[in-house]
């Protein structure tokens, strides 16, 4: 147990979501031990309503009675927190500090979006439109990690770092999409150091224990899809 | 005092996004150079510094570009370190990041559809926005402004609704109503515009509202890439 003593952590959450993914992989990466609430799918609980009346969403963390809500924003309060524990998410440097903030939010308002799209699409065409988003949302990642890397295994460098958690969290449902689409997302020829680095992503012990087997995610996008050919998707 | 060559920042009059930034340079005393942008005639200069999406804001330090006007505040705050912007506690910096991204994401959204759409969606969006700003009131009990007895990140993130919702709502004639219903969140507008580094740093509204119509007549979304 690292960090604040006595203090009690919990984290509202689904095992299936990469948003809360990020929270979890946060927290091992810092040696934080917490209370994971499940959350089940289709519901949402007193204590999650109550702790996130705006949003009403999962990763919710509960930190001394305290929550904080939004994956990216838990990631860097606990980077914050438990500074001493385990080595930095953020960068020391402002500029590449900046760097990783600015793809995060990129990776939020493009990539996801389109990943998720794929799956969401009415029809054959948004489908085709999202995957198009989502490969180049993928190119530009592969420029970035090959500038902010500067040859290391990480975007934080020699060790995984706020952006790749940010993105890492979601090589689950990455994987999942390929397989139920007959498609490569991170292609060895057009991305071949985002293909190394979701290896090495993956490798990493505390990691590995997070991201759910892609099977699972690939039975439950078909129930998804099934549930949103039958009503509106709603959040 | 920094060198104004160092600092250099690319943007357009009337958007929000880059006073919220201009907004941090003043309050700190960061002397910059400022670049004027044609939107539709973007400068060889701003594609080079963000050929990502291609928009301003664009802080260029050392000759480093950083984008995101939310982005650019956190790095003005930890790169100048005078007059901090964003709390030291990460709680309240967590709150801080909260906020700023409530007012980016959700009520910017409800505030396009109120601008762009017309009938039953106009109605509902100006409903949605309304339950936002009472969230946003309700934060506001007690405190001058959203960071306490100053202005902070959470105000300068938040400060687009004091001048540009008013410019909107008179653009596309919808009213949220916000000084009949809340209380904390009026009060706190007229405290935000009277700030010094604030009011003198306001596109002129007349212009604004016409640039808005225009916008509106156009159906134009490049306003609202902005960030």
């Amino acid at each position: 147990m690292a960090g604040s003593g006595n203090s009690e952590v919990k984290l509202l959450g689904a095992w299936a979501s990469p948003y809360v993914a990020r929270a979890r992989i946060a927290l091992n990466l810092k040696e934080v031990q917490y209370e994971f609430l499940e959350e089940q799918f289709g519901t949402k609980s007193e204590l999650l309503l109550k702790s996130n009346p705006i949003y009403k969403k999962i990763p919710v963390l509960i930190h001394d009675d305290k929550p904080i809500c939004e994956s990216l924003i838990i990631v860097q309060y606990i980077d914050e927190v438990w500074v001493s524990s385990g080595p930095a998410l953020m960068p020391a440097d402002a500029y590449d500090r900046a760097l990783h903030r600015f793809w995060a939010v990129y990776i939020d308002d493009k990539f996801v979006p389109a990943l998720f799209g794929m799956m969401r699409a009415p029809t054959e065409e948004a489908k085709a439109e999202s995957k198009e988003q989502a490969l180049a949302s993928l190119q530009l990642l592969e420029e970035a990690f090959g500038k902010i890397s500067k040859g290391k295994p990480f975007f934080g460098g020699d060790t995984i770092g706020y952006l790749d958690v940010a993105l890492g969290a979601f090589v689950g449902w990455m994987k999942a999409f390929e397989e139920m689409n007959g498609f490569k997302l991170l292609d060895d020829a057009k991305t071949p150091l985002l293909c190394a680095w979701a290896e090495n992503f993956c490798n990493n012990e505390v990691v590995g224990a997070v991201i759910p087997e892609t099977a699972k995610l690939v039975e439950l996008a078909k129930v998804m899809q099934a549930r949103f050919k039958s009503a509106p998707p709603a959040n | 005092m920094v060198a104004s060559a160092a600092v250099r920042l690319f943007g357009m009059w009337a958007s929000p996004a880059v006073r919220r930034v201009e907004w941090a340079l003043k309050l700190k005393g960061i002397e910059y150079e400022y670049i004027e942008e044609d939107l539709s005639n973007k400068s060889s200069s701003l594609l080079e510094f963000n050929p990502i999406n291609k928009q301003v804001p664009v802080l260029v330090h050392n000759c480093n570009p950083i984008v995101e006007s939310l982005v650019i505040l956190e790095y003005i705050d930890e790169t100048w370190k005078d007059n901090p912007i964003l709390p030291v506690d990460p709680l309240e910096r967590a709150k801080a990041r909260f906020w700023a991204t409530f007012v980016d994401v959700k009520c910017r959204e409800e505030s396009r559809k109120a601008f762009f759409m017309e009938g039953e969606e106009k109605e509902k969006a100006i409903e949605n926005l309304q339950v936002q700003l009472k969230a946003l009131d309700e934060e506001l009990e007690g405190k001058k402004f959203f960071s306490g007895d100053h202005i902070g990140y959470t105000d300068l993130a938040v400060g687009w609704m004091t001048f540009w919702l008013g410019v909107a709502e008179e653009a596309a004639g919808f009213k949220a109503n916000y000084d009949v219903k809340f209380p904390n969140f009026s009060r706190w507008i007229k405290d935000f515009l009277a700030e010094p580094v604030i009011k003198d740093n306001l596109p002129p509204r007349e212009k604004t509202v016409e640039f808005f119509r225009a916008f509106k007549q156009l159906g134009s979304c490049t306003k609202v890439n902005q960030k």
